[in-house]
């Protein structure tokens, strides 16, 4: 997995932001449209590209796009 | 694992109660961006007792009329399980009181479950195990919940979410009947993620019980109501769920593309619609009644068979599959085969 694609796929779970304004520093949860629902989309994109199940600790205790990454990439099989 | 395969004994018919009092969602003006948490879930409204009616209120006018429906003479029914998380009282059991009311035999056997989300599949489970052998012909298994009662006014996780409903399913003993197939699990390291804190015996009720705190945005309850982890539930219903009802095609070697209907728990719409797409079933296998209903615990499943699928359940021979998962954690898949199975109206508990 690379950290391109994945913003990428990150942006998406939003409805009004283009991806070229995410970054591996993005801290996502301060952006306006950051809700419960955006969290669990994000769950639903990483169990479905990756196979990774992410928890609601995981989500919580990151900020960026980076820290969610790293997660992922540490459970892909 | 827990596998079960439970023969000769089949399901009959199937009643559903709900209150007749019809919440809104749209109308809930206290929730933050109501509208967008309507689309996610898929609940537009959802029924609700009014304080003093009980679970077992609706789950007694089920068991009635389909005991009527059935024609079914009370003194055969000997065993009665009531599944529920809102029982009458902490003690006794309401399956007791439940047998006495419906005026079944004293020699029947009662047994209240106490589980959720997972409760009418292993409630099924337990039923089929005690009837497989014939020693007891007819019995009946009640599920549901009053969940209305335990969701904080404030709390957008649970208040919108949860709906009322009670229901009864007939099963019998019928001599070389293909019967039933389960797969059944749990995990209790997920037991905080649907909880209510205080109020049993780890947490006695005590004065700071009905303290209302703020948990973040939108969700303020106390320790006496529902407290529910959206995210971690969420993570666990999309990947356990069609882990189990996966596993259980596999070890029964299932044709997946003879299932006419696959009943799941109803979570909400997004954990539902992502289920769904991962075991590859098409919409029209997959059965809903979040919209009207919301989320009725144990009650979900009977409840979605008797508003979605009447005509078809009554009619000819259905091959089904129904997948139970949530509170405990706790989740379990079950297979059968049935026919002209009776279903009489929703009910309406005034």
């Amino acid at each position: 997995m690379d950290i391109e694609t994945f913003i990428g796929e990150f942006a998406e779970q939003f409805d009004e932001i283009s991806t070229e304004s995410f970054g591996p520093e993005t801290q996502f949860k301060e952006n306006d449209e950051w809700s419960s629902m955006t969290a669990l989309s994000i769950i639903a994109m990483v169990d479905q590209n990756y196979a990774v199940r992410l928890t609601g600790d995981d989500i919580r205790n990151s900020t960026t796009i980076q820290h969610i990454y790293d997660i992922v990439a540490s459970r892909v099989a | 694992m827990a596998f079960l395969s439970i023969r000769n004994v089949e399901l009959k018919g199937v009643a559903a109660c709900v209150p007749a009092n019809v919440e809104e969602n749209i109308a809930l003006s206290n929730i933050p961006d109501v509208e967008k948490l309507i689309k996610t879930t898929g609940v537009e409204r959802k029924r609700k007792v009014t304080p003093g009616i009980c679970t077992s209120d609706l789950c007694f006018e089920a068991a009635e009329k389909l005991i009527s429906e059935l024609n079914w003479n009370k003194a055969d029914i000997q065993a009665l399980i009531f599944v529920t998380q809102t029982p009458d009282f902490i003690v006794p059991a309401t399956s007791c009181i439940l047998q006495d009311r419906l005026a079944l035999p004293v020699d029947c056997l009662t047994l209240d479950i106490s589980l959720g989300c997972s409760g009418f599949v292993y409630g099924l489970s337990t039923l089929a195990s005690y009837m497989q052998n014939g020693m007891i012909t007819k019995a009946l298994l009640l599920a549901g919940d009053t969940s209305s009662m335990t969701c904080s006014v404030n709390d957008k996780s649970t208040y919108p979410l949860f709906g009322d409903a009670g229901t009864a399913t007939a099963l019998e003993y019928v001599e070389g009947s293909e019967g039933f197939k389960f797969h059944l699990g749990s995990d209790g390291r997920g037991f905080k993620d649907i909880i209510i804190n205080d109020g049993g015996y780890r947490n006695q009720v005590n004065a700071d019980s009905l303290y209302e705190t703020t948990v973040s945005e939108g969700i303020s309850r106390n320790s006496l109501q529902l407290s529910l982890d959206g995210m971690n539930v969420f993570s666990f219903g999309i990947s356990k769920a069609p882990e189990s009802v996966n596993l259980l095609i596999e070890k029964f070697s299932i044709d997946k593309a003879a299932v006419n209907f696959a009943f799941f728990h109803q979570a909400n719409k997004m954990m539902n619609d992502r289920i769904r797409k991962k075991l590859q079933f098409e919409e029209e296998q997959v059965p809903s009644s979040l919209k009207d209903f919301g989320n009725t615990s144990s009650a979900s499943i009977p409840l979605t068979m008797v508003t979605q699928t009447a005509a078809q359940l009554q009619t000819g021979e259905q091959h089904i599959i129904a997948c139970g998962f949530g509170v405990g954690l706790s989740w379990a898949s079950m297979y059968c085969k049935t026919k002209l199975l009776v279903i009489p109206q929703l009910l309406i508990h005034d």
